[in-house]
């Protein structure tokens, strides 16, 4: 069972690997933002399928508890922080 | 009764997995930021939620489920609300979705 666990956590960190395509190449400081969104909350879950390869769930599940806490706060933080009228900061590789 | 537990387990996993990479594919697929946010938000969020049933499965009645069913309720509300902020940041910012009509009305 230790096995498919481990298949699991390899087989979604190549799909983590996804979004980061987006990140770098997103036309919009919104959509690098979703892709780091979105490369964030898989990372939870590969958190605890790396707890269960190591055999010690007890200890991961908290750092996974505060990694969600902190990921969702920073989340809000950065979309207050975007949403404001000036539109200059908005194609970031305008000038290319 | 673990053979039921360990079925169980990888059923939710595998399929937690084809949800997750069904929203990595529309989150570099589809042509604008809201279409984006809306395959990534709804997909990544059934997913996790069905990997993490699957570990709660496979460890049974004890503390670390309890904090795994936590995790789980906490993702089931910060995920789209997440989500939610960053479209509504977007929209307040002044950035419009792309329709097919925009381009006729420019067109006519």
């Amino acid at each position: 069972m230790e096995s498919f666990f481990l298949y699991s956590a390899v087989i979604l960190t190549a799909i983590i690997a996804v979004p980061a395509y987006r990140v770098i190449k997103g036309p919009t400081v919104f959509d690098r933002l979703v892709g780091t969104n979105a490369i964030a909350t898989k990372t939870i879950v590969l958190i605890c399928l790396i707890g269960y390869v190591f055999d010690r769930i007890g200890m991961f599940v908290d750092i996974t508890l505060a990694y969600a806490v902190l990921g969702f706060v920073g989340s809000l933080t950065i979309a207050k922080y975007f949403s404001s009228e000036n539109t200059n900061f908005r194609y970031d590789d305008r000038d290319q | 009764m673990t053979e039921i537990s360990n079925i169980l387990t990888i059923f939710f996993v595998v399929a937690g997995i084809f949800f997750l990479l069904i929203g990595s594919i529309g989150t570099i697929r589809l042509p604008d930021f809201y279409s984006r946010t809306h395959a990534t938000s709804k997909s990544d969020t059934l997913g996790m939620l069905l990997i993490i049933t699957g570990l709660i499965i496979f460890e049974g009645f004890n503390i670390n489920s309890g904090k795994l069913f936590l995790i789980l309720l906490f993702i089931l509300l910060a995920n789209p609300i997440g989500a939610h902020a960053l479209a509504r940041a977007a929209m307040n910012s002044g950035l419009l979705p792309s329709f097919k009509d925009n381009n006729k009305k420019e067109d006519g």
